[in-house]
């Protein structure tokens, strides 16, 4: 349960913005999308997704609303804004670059 | 090309985006906190309930959700990283820079001194600057205000006719209003006597054309000018408080000018000034019934007009161009010749003061540039000493930025600190300057009565602050050695930036040095001037003089019997007052303007079309005596000599020497029309013209042969002349209330504020102190660039020494430099002084422009400030210790 997997770095805000595509999030909901979605590979600590979030906020890559959750909880929903849509893809492509490039180096190997 | 610039562009606003997102967060930094802290309790809470769901008791579950949760403080702080701006880490800058400052006081002082009186000099001028030529002239839109003159063959700018301007007002198609003004002396009738006071006459529109509206009262009604209407006149707001104590009862009282009564119908705003008719505390509605608005050739206004909405200045000039034509044709006996001209209102007022007031500016500028550059190379000094700890700091893993930081604090900190200094300064310095000043000057230009440390003052003095700071900032920081952090920690690592920087520093001291001696130079030229002035031989001992003009016409002194008697009867009563020596007349005072002169011709001698020429004075019987004026021989004209005994004159020995030239004046007969007068006596010259007007021929006449009813009465006291003055003029209006009396004054303060010793004062203060500021910069600048050569050539200094030097030849290595940039830069100076002080030749009296004691002293106290500054850094670089210049490199 508490094991934990190394993250390669950039990735988490990758993720986080990844998750929020499918709709909006509280910080909760965000690390538990990540965990069931990893079928429990990754566990994104709370130490580094409120920092990440805050940062994300700031860039102006997803913005946060208070709302009532289904238990009627007041809780902060984080939401995709356009440029994190655009900020994610570009990601996205860079982590592709990057991963068949380690593939290529592992295949040599 | 264009992709480039776009990503470039797009960068820089999102950066700014971020940072407004960031200043957002943090001016609701509560709420950001509270949120934060709500957001991780809700998390912590649904791990727990799912803990719990999976079986764990509610304790427990909540336990773990904390212990996976982490450190809550340490968490929040890590949340707090990504928006904060680091504040603690300024302040720790600041603290840092102020520690630095402390432990160097010398440095600290000299840097804030210098910056201070940079930044000080430069504020004091701009608030002349912001008073004269920024402040909006308080009018309404005075920008579209102009001053129409006539202008005649002699010059551009000459009054109008009262005829011409009900014509100009007429026939004009550009002004949407034209009115006149002329400054006026009026006499009022006061209790205690009549009074000379400052006044204005205009016609009824004048303060409608400006767009002023009275404080209290009303304004002139638009006929108020006719010569039927009731005359009335509004006062100034300073008459208004200092005349009649700011009383609101004031409106409808009568006030006496000239013999007239005139209702008082309103009071102008405090802030209200009109340069060219100023001083002036009653503003009068003319009246056309006066003799000289009858007559088209007899101008005394000048006129004020708005120009129409549509119409510009060079439109609405054709326009009166054409009008003058036309009344040229009109008119051709009174207006032949007669052009027109119109000038922006502004120019008339701030004409004259504009060109010197930015020429002063960019003078100071030039001096805070300078005083920076100096103390940038004081800094610049200190930061080789601490290249090594930069280095350490970088090794240490402090960023670039933040290493770049701390120069901009500490330079910011010095700009700031020499800025405080500087605003309390600079008000003092602004007072001083309005000071020397002479009060009737600073009447004319009352737009000064608004200089202050105003908003917009401060803000030019944040700027330049700012400015100041941000360039001290930059020369230490570009010159870190940053990209190669471990070259600084290796060794000196000398490259070429500091050897230009060495070459720019040494021109930037021949330059400031060169610039000290011609400022020192002219400063002294204009001191020794100023000093040769004020104790140029005046022919009188002007100590214990006192004296008040008198106008005693229009009333009963109209024969001269009467006025010869009006004088005997002053001089006897003001004569015997206690503290009075001798009392005497004259109907024109020494040390004037030098007018009044006649024409004469010599009895007995033929004259071929040339006309001798003479100041003519009618002076009492006791003139000479009371003014202590020498005799140099016959005598002195008596009390007796009056109408009835034969017409006498004494004359001075310029005209004894001009006219009378290798023969005896005294016994010869001179005539001016009407019986010839006998010359009895010759006295050394006194100065009738200005403090350096050459000598001229002069003579004088007994007041009780050629009467007047103008006169001055002088008086020489037994003890201070000031205290006489109150004294002087009750008496004159207990002989008769009806005397006007004015312009009283004692002599020691004629000669003091006259135009001549005003104009020699004030350069010689403003060149002085623009000179102590550019010595003391020079100084400054030559020990920086000396210091920062003694800073670079440790190691050579060090080698040397371990080599056998001896520590005299160190210093006269060190001093060698110096000595070689001060005696290029005081020969420069030197030579550039000699060309500077002939071009202004004629601001010297009794002065040659190679005057040799001032240039030699200049040359001495610079030599020796320079020595005295080069000193330090030459002790410094003798007192190297090899063995540790050598270890440290």
């Amino acid at each position: 349960m508490n094991r934990k997997t190394d993250l390669l770095p950039g990735t988490l805000d990758m993720l986080i913005l990844k998750t929020l595509t499918r709709g909006p999030l509280h910080g909760y909901g965000i690390a538990l999308s990540i965990k069931n979605a990893s079928e429990d590979v990754l566990i994104v600590e709370e130490g580094s997704l409120y920092p990440a979030l805050q940062r994300l906020l700031l860039q102006g890559w997803v913005k946060a609303e208070w709302k009532l959750t289904a238990t009627n909880r007041r809780a902060r929903y984080y939401t995709l804004t356009a440029a994190g849509r655009r900020q994610l893809s570009h990601e996205l492509s860079q982590f592709d670059q990057m991963i068949s490039a380690i593939g290529r180096v592992l295949q040599d190997a | 090309m264009k992709t480039v610039l776009l990503h470039l562009l797009e960068s820089a606003m999102n950066s700014l985006a971020r940072f407004f997102r960031k200043l957002g967060f943090l001016i609701r930094r509560d709420r950001f906190n509270a949120e934060l802290e709500e957001e991780m309790r809700f998390h912590r809470e649904q791990q727990a309930r799912e803990f719990q769901a999976e079986g764990m008791t509610p304790e427990a579950a909540l336990h773990a959700a904390r212990r996976q949760f982490g450190n809550d403080t340490h968490l929040r702080e890590q949340s707090h990283g990504v928006i904060a701006f680091r504040a603690e880490s300024v302040v720790q800058d600041l603290r840092f820079a102020l520690r630095q400052l402390r432990k160097n006081p010398g440095f600290a002082v000299t840097a804030i001194l210098v910056l201070a009186l940079g930044i000080c000099a430069s504020v004091a001028i701009f608030a002349f600057v912001d008073a004269a030529l920024i402040k909006p002239l308080p009018y309404q839109n005075p920008s579209r205000l102009v001053v129409l003159f006539e202008s005649i063959p002699v010059g551009p700018r000459f009054h109008l006719s009262y005829l011409d301007y009900l014509d100009w007002k007429k026939l004009n198609q550009s002004f949407s209003s034209l009115d006149i003004y002329s400054p006026y002396s009026f006499m009022l009738r006061t209790p205690t006597g009549r009074q000379e006071a400052a006044g204005a006459s205009v016609s009824a529109g004048f303060f409608r054309t400006l767009g002023v509206t009275p404080v209290l009262g009303r304004d002139f009604h638009p006929d108020a000018d006719a010569p039927s209407a009731p005359r009335t006149v509004l006062l100034s707001y300073s008459a208004w408080q200092n005349r009649y104590g700011g009383r609101r009862d004031v409106i409808g009282q009568t006030v006496t000018l000239d013999d007239v009564p005139r209702t008082i119908i309103g009071v102008l705003p405090r802030d209200f000034h009109f340069a060219p008719a100023e001083p002036a505390d009653f503003w009068a509605a003319m009246n056309a019934s006066d003799e000289c608005e009858k007559m088209r050739d007899c101008h005394n206004a000048f006129g004020v007009a708005r120009l129409k909405d549509g119409a510009s200045l060079s439109s609405a000039l054709a326009d009166i161009r054409t009008i003058a034509l036309q009344l040229q044709k009109q008119y051709p006996d009174s207006n032949r010749s007669r052009g027109a001209l119109l000038a922006p209102l502004s120019d008339v007022i701030f004409g004259d003061i504009r060109p010197i007031l930015l020429t002063l500016l960019s003078g100071a500028g030039l001096l805070l540039l300078i005083a920076t550059v100096n103390v940038a190379s004081l800094l610049l000094v200190r930061s080789e000493s601490r290249r090594r700890e930069m280095a350490v700091r970088g090794a240490l893993g402090a960023s670039r930025a933040r290493l770049i930081r701390q120069f901009v604090t500490e330079g910011l900190t010095l700009a700031a600190s020499a800025s405080a200094l500087s605003v309390g300064a600079a008000y003092a310095t602004m007072r001083l300057i309005a000071r020397l000043i002479p009060h009737d000057m600073m009447a004319g230009m009352p737009y000064l009565r608004g200089l202050g440390l105003n908003g917009r003052v401060l803000l030019f003095a944040c700027v330049i602050s700012l400015i100041t700071g941000l360039l001290l900032s930059l020369t230490p920081a570009l010159r870190l050695p940053l990209h190669d952090l471990h070259t600084g920690l290796s060794e000196g690592g000398r490259g070429s930036a500091s050897v230009m920087w060495r070459r720019f520093g040494a021109n930037l001291v021949v330059v400031e040095l060169a610039m000290a001696v011609v400022l020192l130079v002219g400063a002294g030229l204009l001191g020794k001037s100023f000093y040769r002035l004020l104790h140029v031989n005046t022919g009188i001992v002007p100590e214990r003089l006192a004296m008040v003009q008198v106008d005693a016409s229009g009333g009963a002194y109209a024969k001269d019997p009467q006025q010869v008697a009006l004088g005997r009867q002053v001089i006897a009563k003001v004569g015997s007052l206690p503290g009075v020596e001798s009392a005497a007349l004259s109907n024109v005072p020494p040390l004037g303007d030098g007018d009044g002169i006649k024409v004469f011709t010599v009895v007995g001698r033929p004259q071929m079309g040339e006309s001798y020429e003479s100041v003519y004075r009618r002076v009492s019987s006791g003139y000479f005596a009371t003014l202590r004026t020498e005799l140099v021989q016959g005598r002195y004209f008596t009390e007796e000599e009056d109408a009835s005994r034969p017409p006498v004159a004494v004359i001075n020995q310029s005209l004894a020497r001009k006219y009378f030239p290798n023969e005896n004046a005294v016994g010869r007969q001179i005539s001016l029309g009407g019986p010839p007068k006998e010359i009895i006596g010759v006295i050394d010259d006194i100065q009738e013209g200005q403090l350096d007007a050459a000598p001229r021929a002069a003579m004088y006449v007994p007041f009780n042969q050629d009467s007047d009813t103008n006169f001055s009465v002088i008086v020489r006291t037994l003890q201070d002349e000031q205290s006489i003055l109150p004294a002087l003029v009750s008496t004159l209006h207990e002989i008769d209330p009806g005397l006007a009396t004015f312009n009283r004054v004692t002599m020691r303060e004629r000669i003091h504020d006259s135009p001549t010793a005003y104009l020699h004062r004030s350069a010689a203060w403003l060149v002085g102190g623009f000179a102590v500021l550019a010595l003391l910069l020079g100084v400054v600048g030559l020990y920086g660039v000396i210091a920062y050569s003694v800073s670079q050539r440790t190691r050579e200094i060090g080698v040397r020494m371990a080599l056998g030097a001896q520590r005299a030849s160190v210093y006269g290595m060190i001093l060698k430099e110096a000595g070689l940039l001060t005696i290029l830069g005081i020969s420069v100076g030197l030579g550039c002084s000699v060309g500077a002080a002939t071009m202004m030749g004629k601001l010297l009296f009794g002065v040659r422009s190679w005057d040799l004691p001032t240039l030699a002293s200049v040359a001495i106290l610079l030599g020796i400030s320079a020595l005295v500054a080069s000193f330090i850094p030459a002790r410094r670089a003798a007192s190297v210790n090899p063995v540790e210049a050598l270890r440290a490199e």
